[in-house]
C-alpha cells in the first residue's frame, strides 16, 4: 500500500529526529529494558553477592581470610605469575608484531592464525599438554628434574601455563595496530641513520605506546583469573603452589565460604581497575588503539 | 656527489622493475625521473637510498661502491611521498633526528644539533613552527619539514618521491619555483620522481623518461620536447602536457 504524503511525512520527521533506523518507543524500551535485566542478572548480581558474601561474617572476618598465611601466599604467586606471564608475552607481542609488519616471510599468515590458538584451546588441555610435556614421567620432565629444576607444581610450571593462556594479547593489539600505520615512518628513520633498535625505541615506541598498554592491561587481567590451565600444574599445595583463584576453589570446597568470597571480591575488585583503566584509555586514546579506531 | 647506476636489474616475479637501468646523475645536477605509474621510476628511487634491494647491477655514490651498504650506511636524503614525518614529535625533533641518533662519538653537542636545527628551519623559512606537530601543519609546510630532516644529515645525494604528488595545484607551482632555488643554493646533486611532465620539464636540468623498467629516454626538457626518442615519449610527453 503507497504511503500517504501524511505518512510520508511523519517518517522523514521521525528519520530526522533521531537515527536512520529509529523504532517505535514501545520497541525502544523493550530492547533497552531486555539488556538491563539481562546484564542485571549476569553481570551484576553475581558481583553483588561476592561482595554480600565476603562480608557475611564481618569485617573483622573479611580482613583476617585476607591476611591469612595462605591467602597472602596465593596473593603473592597470582601476582608473580602474572607479572612474568606479561613480561615475556609483551617481549613476544612485539616482537611478532614488528616481524609481521617489517618483514615478508613465508608462513607469515599462519604465524598471526597460530597466534590466536590459545583462544580457541581450552585452558585445561594446555595444562595437561605441559603437564605431560615437562612433568616426571616425560624424558624432558626427568631430565630437568635430576638437574634440580622443578617446573612442574612449582611457580616456574604456573608461569608457563599461563604465558600459553594469555599470549595473544598483546600480540593481537598491536599488530593491526602497526599494519594501520605502515612502515614509513620507520622506513625515514632508517634514511636518517637510526639503527633498528634506535627507531623502535623513538618512532615506533611513540606510536604504538597506548596499544601497547592497553594489550598489557588484558593480558593481566586474564593471568591473574587463569584458572583451568594453572589448576592442571600447579599440584595445589597450600601456601606453595596456589595461586587466588586456585585458593578460592579449595576454600569454597572446605566450606570456609566468608574466606573464598574475600579473595573473590579481591580478584573482583582488580577486574574492576582493569576496566577502569580500559575505559579511560578508550575514551583519552581510543584512535590509537587497533579495536576502537575511529569510535573516539 | 655525482651518482652512477650500472646496469641495474630487479625482478618482482615476472616483471622486470628494472631492466639494466644505466644512468649517470652527475654532481649538483637537479634530475627528473617520469614516468607513468609502474614504469620503475620509484623501485629506481627507493633502491638508490636501499629501501629496496637490488638482483644486479651497481650504484655509486661519489666515489663510493654503495650497492652492498645498508640505508643507515648510505646516507641518502630521502623525501618520501607522504612525508613520513614522526607524528609523535614537534618539528624542530623531527629536523634534527638523524644528528640525534648518531653514535655517541659522531654525534655533535646538544646546542650544535638546536643550532643547526634552527638552522635548517631558517633554510625552509618555517623558524616560527618549531614547536608546532606534524598535524599541525598545512602539506605544503610538511614538506619543508621533510626536506629540512633530510637535509640535517648533510646527505651524499638528495631524493624525492613525488615531491609535490600529495598538494594541490596552487601550491604546487610555488613550491616549484621555491624548490629550483634551494637547490640552487645549496647544490645538493637532487633526484626526484614524477608522473608530471610538466612538473619535470619545468623544474629539472635533465629528464629521464623511463617505461616498463627501462629509460626510454635522458635528455634536457628542449630535448625531451624537440627530439623524443620514441614513439613512447612522444605520446607520454604529449598526451600528459593535455591533460595537465
Amino acid at each position: 500500500m503507497e504511503p500517504t504524503d501524511g505518512q510520508r511525512m511523519s517518517i522523514i520527521v521521525d528519520r530526522s529526529a533521531g537515527s536512520a533506523t529509529t523504532e517505535r518507543a514501545p520497541v525502544r524500551w523493550l530492547l533497552i529494558a531486555i539488556t538491563i535485566a539481562f546484564l542485571s542478572l549476569f553481570l551484576l548480581l553475581p558481583l553483588l553477592e561476592v561482595f554480600v558474601q565476603a562480608f557475611s561474617e564481618g569485617v573483622k572476618v573479611y580482613f583476617a581470610a585476607l591476611s591469612d598465611k595462605e591467602a597472602l601466599s596465593a596473593i603473592r604467586l597470582t601476582l608473580i605469575t602474572a607479572a612474568f606471564a606479561v613480561f615475556f608475552n609483551t617481549i613476544f607481542g612485539i616482537c611478532a608484531a614488528w616481524a609481521i609488519t617489517n618483514f615478508q616471510f613465508r608462513g607469515k599468515n599462519l604465524l598471526i592464525t597460530l597466534i590466536d590458538l590459545p583462544f580457541s584451546v581450552s585452558p585445561v588441555i594446555a595444562g595437561l599438554v605441559f603437564l605431560l610435556l615437562l612433568g616426571s614421567r616425560s624424558p624432558l620432565g626427568s631430565w630437568l628434574s635430576e638437574h634440580g629444576l622443578k617446573i612442574m607444581f612449582a611457580t616456574p610450571g604456573l608461569v608457563i601455563a599461563t604465558i600459553f593462556v594469555t599470549l595473544p594479547f598483546v600480540a593481537r593489539e598491536l599488530i593491526p595496530l602497526m599494519q594501520a600505520q605502515g612502515t614509513s615512518e620507520e622506513q625515514a628513520a632508517a634514511t636518517l641513520g637510526a639503527s633498528g633498535w634506535r627507531t623502535f625505541w623513538h618512532v615506533t615506541l611513540p606510536n604504538i605506546r597506548w596499544g601497547l598498554l592497553y594489550g598489557i592491561l588484558l593480558c593481566n587481567a586474564r593471568a591473574m583469573g587463569e584458572f583451568g590451565a594453572v589448576s592442571v600444574v600447579s599440584g595445589h599445595i597450600r601456601g606453595m603452589s596456589n595461586t587466588m583463584p586456585l585458593q578460592v576453589e579449595i576454600l569454597y570446597n572446605d566450606y570456609h565460604f566468608a574466606a573464598a568470597f574475600a579473595i573473590a571480591s579481591l580478584l573482583a575488585f582488580l577486574s574492576f581497575l582493569t576496566l577502569g583503566a580500559r575505559s579511560l584509555l578508550e575514551r583519552k586514546h581510543g584512535d590509537e588503539l587497533a579495536g576502537t579506531r575511529g569510535m573516539a | 656527489m655525482k651518482i652512477a647506476i650500472e646496469k641495474l636489474s630487479k625482478r618482482f616475479g615476472n616483471v622486470d622493475a628494472l631492466a639494466a637501468i644505466d644512468l649517470v646523475v652527475e654532481s649538483g645536477e637537479l634530475v627528473a625521473l617520469l614516468g607513468p605509474s609502474g614504469s620503475g621510476k620509484t623501485t629506481l628511487l627507493r633502491t638508490i637510498a636501499g629501501l629496496e634491494t637490488s638482483d644486479d647491477g651497481r650504484i655509486l655514490l661519489g666515489d663510493i661502491d654503495a650497492t652492498r651498504l645498508s640505508v643507515q650506511e648510505r646516507r641518502v636524503g630521502f623525501v618520501f611521498q607522504q612525508y613520513a614525518l614522526f607524528k609523535q614529535m614537534n618539528v624542530i625533533d623531527n629536523v634534527t633526528f638523524g644528528l640525534r641518533v648518531r653514535k655517541l662519538r659522531d654525534r655533535p653537542d646538544k646546542a650544535e644539533i638546536g643550532r643547526r636545527g634552527q638552522k635548517l628551519l631558517d633554510l625552509v623559512q618555517l623558524s616560527d613552527l618549531a614547536a608546532r606537530y606534524p598535524n599541525q601543519l598545512s602539506g605544503g609546510q610538511r614538506q619543508r619539514v621533510a626536506l629540512a630532516r633530510a637535509l640535517a644529515i648533510e646527505p651524499r645525494v638528495l631524493l624525492l618521491d613525488e615531491p609535490f604528488g600529495a598538494l594541490d595545484a596552487k601550491i604546487r607551482k610555488e613550491l616549484r619555483i621555491w624548490l629550483r632555488e634551494l637547490h640552487d643554493s645549496i647544490g645538493y646533486t637532487t633526484l626526484f620522481v614524477t608522473h608530471d611532465q610538466e612538473e619535470a620539464l619545468d623544474l629539472a636540468d635533465r629528464v629521464v623518461v623511463m617505461n616498463r623498467g627501462r629509460i626510454e629516454q635522458v635528455d634536457t626538457p628542449e630535448g625531451i620536447r624537440q627530439r623524443p626518442a620514441s614513439a613512447f615519449v612522444a605520446d607520454f610527453v604529449d598526451s600528459s602536457h593535455s591533460i595537465g
